[in-house]
C-alpha cells in the first residue's frame, strides 16, 4: 500500500465525513465465531474523543467526495471548489482491518458523495461491506449510508452485511429542502427507509420461525437533521423526529448544529456560531421521548414552538405543569419519578429499589446520585425539604436558575474572547 | 478487636471471611500481609488461603446475592482501596444477617452504597481499558499494549479481548503491577515477567515494518475528524482524562 497517497486521501475524505454526527457502535450483535476478527460490543465503545468532545468509535470516511448534487449546506457540493479524492474498495478494507486490529475503532462508517447515480454508488458501498464480512471474516461494526434513490435489491444486500443503515434527511421540511437542495426530494429518501423498515420486520418474523435466518441490519436505522440551516422551529423538528420514530421504527435521530461551510446567502454566513445549546436541548427532548415516557406534544406545541435555552426541556415541562408536583418520593409511580427534574433513568430505578428498605431523605437521594439542587424544588421526602416552599412562587424559574449553573453558559469563551473585548473591536 | 492478615488475593480474602464466621472472631479487621508493619502493636492472626473455604463463601453469596451481587463484591475488591476488605466484610455480614433479602439493592445502607460506588469506578476503569488500549504490532507478529490502570482490571478485560481478537497474538502488560496476559491463538495465560527494556521504551526497532505508517494514518485521521468550529477542550478532557493520554496513539508526538 502506498501510505503517502492513502494519507492524502484520508485527510480529504475524513474531513468531508465529519459533519455526519452519528458515531454509535451499539446494538450490533455479531459474535466472533470460527476464529475470525472482531466481536460487536452490545453497548458500543468510544475509543477516543475528538477535541470538540465527540465520540470516535468508527472509522468515519467517505468513499469519495465527488458528487453530482449541489446541496447548499454540504461541504462536498458540486459547485464547491475543493480537492476531490476517491478510495478504492481495497484501501478502505485495509484501513478498517488494520485500525481494528490495533483497537483504534469498533468498525467502519462508510458514506459517499454520489457519483454517476444512486445505484452505482450504493453498489460500491455494499462491495466494501461484503468484502470485509466474507473475505476477512470481520465481525466488527459496519454502518453504511443508504443512498437516496437506491434500488431495493441493493438495500437488501446492504442490510445483510451492515449493522446499521442510515439515511440523512438533513433538512426536516420539504420546503427547506427545495430551497437548499433543489435536485433532491424527501420521497427518494423515504422510499429506501421504508423498504429497510419492512425488511427489518420481515427478518424478525422469520427469525422466530427459523433459527438460522441471517442478520439484517441488527442495529437498525437512523437519520440526521441539520439544525439552524433553515428556518424550521424546534416544534417542527421534534414532530419530524417523532414521526420517524413511530413510523419508521428508527433507532436514533441525530441533530447536527449547522457548521457554516458556504457563503451562500440562503444560509448562515461562515463564522456564524454553531447553535450548540439548541442542539443540546433537542437531544434532551429526544431523550425525554425515548426514555422518559414523554410525548412529543408534551414537550412543545404550536404556540410554544421553541425549546427554552435557559433550562432543560424536562425542567421546562415541570415549570409549565406545576400542579403535578410535589412528587412524593416514597410512593410515587416510576413514571412520575422520571418526570422530576434532576432525576435520571438509572437514579429513578435506584429510588424504587432503595425505598423498599427505608424512608428516603434528601441525603439518601444525593448519595444515590440525583441532582438534588434541581430535584429538591419538586419532591416531598421523609425529612423536611425547605425548598418545597418555593413550588408555588411565581419566580420559581429564576430561583432555580440562580441556584444552578449551566455548563453551556459560555461555550465559546475560549474562541471569541478577542472579539468580546471591546477595545479590540474599536 | 481481632486483626486478621491475608495474602492479598481474592481467595485469601474470602478464606478470611469464612474463618471469621467459623471461629466467631469479634470486631474483625482484615489487612494485607504486606501492610503488617503499620500495625506493630497488635498480633494479627495469619490466614492461610484455602480454596475450598473461599469457594464455599462464593457459593453461599451467589445463592443469596445472585451472580450480579457477587460480581459487585469482586469488582470492589479489585479496586485495591485501603480498607476495602473491612467494607466488604460489613456488606457480607449485613447480607448474612438478612437472609431473606437481596441487600445489594439497599442503597440507603452506607457500606452497600460505598461498595456499589467502588464497583462503578472499577467497571468504568475496565471499560476505559477496553476503549483506550492501543496495540502496536511487533516484529515477531505480536500485538502489544502497555497499560497502567488505576485498579487491577487486567483479568477483567481478558474475555473482551479474547472474543475480539482470535486470529492475532496479543500481549497486554500492566506496568504498575508487573504482569501481563498473553494470547497465543488458543488460550490466554497470565505471564509474570519483567519487561524487556526495548519494549518498555518503545524503541522503534521493535516494530513491524508497517506499524509506524498505520499509527501515522490514525493520527492524521483523528486530526481531520475533528470539527474545529466546535472546539470544546473541557468536554474533551472530561471524556479522555489526561492520565490516559500516554496510551493513545492519537496523542503521540511523531
Amino acid at each position: 500500500m502506498n501510505y503517502d497517497k492513502v494519507k492524502e486521501k484520508l485527510e480529504i475524505l475524513a474531513d468531508a465525513a465529519k459533519y455526519d454526527v452519528s458515531c454509535s457502535s451499539s446494538g450490533g450483535n455479531r459474535k466472533n465465531t470460527a476464529k475470525g476478527l472482531g466481536d460487536s460490543s452490545a453497548t458500543g465503545i468510544c475509543h477516543s474523543y475528538t477535541e470538540d468532545g465527540r465520540c470516535v468509535s468508527l472509522l468515519k470516511i467517505l468513499l469519495t467526495n465527488f458528487c453530482i448534487y449541489d446541496c447548499a449546506y454540504c461541504v462536498t457540493r458540486k459547485s464547491n471548489d475543493i480537492q476531490r479524492a476517491a478510495f478504492t474498495v481495497e484501501e478502505v478494507v485495509d484501513l478498517t482491518i488494520n485500525f481494528y486490529r490495533r483497537n483504534y475503532i469498533e468498525g467502519l462508517f462508510l458514506s459517499s458523495g454520489i457519483f454517476k447515480n444512486a445505484d452505482y454508488t450504493m453498489e460500491r458501498l455494499v462491495r466494501v461491506a461484503k468484502k470485509l464480512r466474507l473475505e476477512h471474516n470481520f465481525n466488527g461494526y459496519i454502518h453504511l449510508k443508504s443512498i437516496p434513490g437506491a434500488s431495493d435489491d441493493l438495500m437488501r444486500e446492504a442490510g445483510l452485511y451492515a449493522d446499521r443503515l442510515s439515511m440523512n434527511l438533513e433538512i426536516p421540511t420539504e420546503s427547506g429542502l427545495k430551497l437548499l437542495a433543489p435536485d433532491k426530494n424527501h420521497q427518494d429518501m423515504i422510499k429506501p427507509m421504508g423498504f429497510v423498515k419492512n425488511q427489518l420486520i420481515q427478518y424478525q418474523e422469520e427469525k422466530k420461525k427459523f433459527k438460522n435466518t441471517p442478520k439484517f441490519a441488527p442495529a437498525g436505522q437512523s437519520t440526521q437533521v441539520i439544525v439552524g440551516a433553515t428556518q424550521e422551529n424546534d416544534f417542527q423538528i421534534i414532530q419530524v423526529a417523532d414521526h420517524f420514530y413511530k413510523n419508521f421504527d428508527l433507532k436514533r435521530v441525530y441533530y447536527s448544529g449547522y457548521v457554516p461551510v458556504s457563503n451562500d446567502i440562503r444560509l448562515p454566513a461562515i463564522g456564524a456560531q454553531v447553535p450548540l445549546v439548541r442542539e443540546n436541548r433537542l437531544y434532551q427532548a429526544d431523550w425525554l421521548m425515548r426514555f422518559y415516557g414523554f410525548k412529543a406534544n408534551e414537550i412543545l406545541d404550536k404556540n410554544n414552538p421553541f425549546l427554552d435555552l435557559e433550562v432543560d426541556p424536562k425542567m421546562s415541562w415541570a415549570l409549565r405543569n406545576i400542579t403535578q408536583f410535589p412528587v412524593i418520593i416514597q410512593n410515587a409511580s416510576l413514571e412520575m419519578i422520571l418526570r422530576v427534574p434532576g432525576i435520571g433513568v438509572k437514579s429513578a430505578h435506584k429510588i424504587i429499589q432503595a425505598r423498599r428498605f427505608q424512608n428516603l431523605n434528601l441525603e439518601h437521594l444525593k448519595k444515590i446520585g440525583i441532582a438534588v439542587n434541581r430535584a429538591r424544588y419538586f419532591i416531598s421526602v421523609s425529612n423536611e425539604n425547605s425548598h418545597l416552599k418555593f413550588l408555588n412562587a411565581l419566580n420559581l424559574k429564576e430561583i432555580i436558575l440562580s441556584d444552578t449553573k449551566s455548563k453551556f453558559e459560555n461555550p465559546f469563551s475560549n474562541q471569541l474572547s478577542l472579539l468580546n473585548d471591546n477595545s479590540f473591536l474599536r | 478487636m481481632t486483626i486478621l492478615s491475608y495474602d492479598s488475593t481474592l481467595e485469601g480474602f474470602l478464606t478470611t471471611v469464612f474463618e471469621i464466621f467459623e471461629f466467631k472472631y469479634q470486631e474483625p479487621q482484615i489487612i494485607k500481609k504486606d501492610d503488617l508493619q503499620h500495625n506493630m502493636f497488635a498480633t494479627p492472626i495469619e490466614i492461610v488461603t484455602d480454596i475450598t473455604k473461599s469457594d464455599r463463601v462464593i457459593k453461599k453469596l451467589t445463592d443469596q446475592l445472585q451472580n450480579d451481587g457477587v460480581r459487585t463484591l469482586i469488582y470492589a475488591f479489585l479496586s485495591e482501596k485501603v480498607g476495602v476488605e473491612d467494607l466488604l466484610y460489613k456488606v457480607i455480614h449485613y447480607a448474612v444477617a438478612n437472609k431473606s433479602k437481596n441487600i445489594m439493592k439497599d442503597f440507603s445502607n452506607d457500606a452497600v452504597l460505598q461498595v456499589s460506588q467502588l464497583t462503578k469506578s472499577v467497571g468504568r476503569e475496565k471499560h476505559r481499558m477496553e476503549a483506550f488500549i492501543r496495540f502496536e504490532l511487533l516484529k515477531d507478529g505480536i500485538y502489544f499494549a502497555k497499560i497502567d490502570p488505576d485498579f487491577d482490571v487486567l483479568t477483567l478485560i481478558v474475555p473482551h479481548f479474547k472474543n475480539r481478537y482470535q486470529d492475532q497474538k496479543w500481549l497486554i502488560y500492566d506496568l504498575r503491577r508487573k504482569y501481563g496476559v498473553y494470547y497465543d491463538l488458543n488460550d490466554v495465560e497470565i505471564v509474570e515477567i519483567d519487561l524487556d527494556k526495548k519494549l518498555l521504551k518503545s524503541d522503534s526497532e521493535i516494530y513491524s515494518d508497517s506499524e509506524i505508517n498505520y499509527q501515522k494514518l490514525w493520527w492524521e485521521y483523528f486530526d481531520h475528524t475533528n470539527i474545529k468550529e466546535r472546539k470544546n477542550t473541557k468536554l474533551h478532557v472530561q471524556h479522555v482524562p489526561k492520565r490516559y493520554w500516554k496510551y493513545l496513539t492519537e496523542k503521540k508526538i511523531f
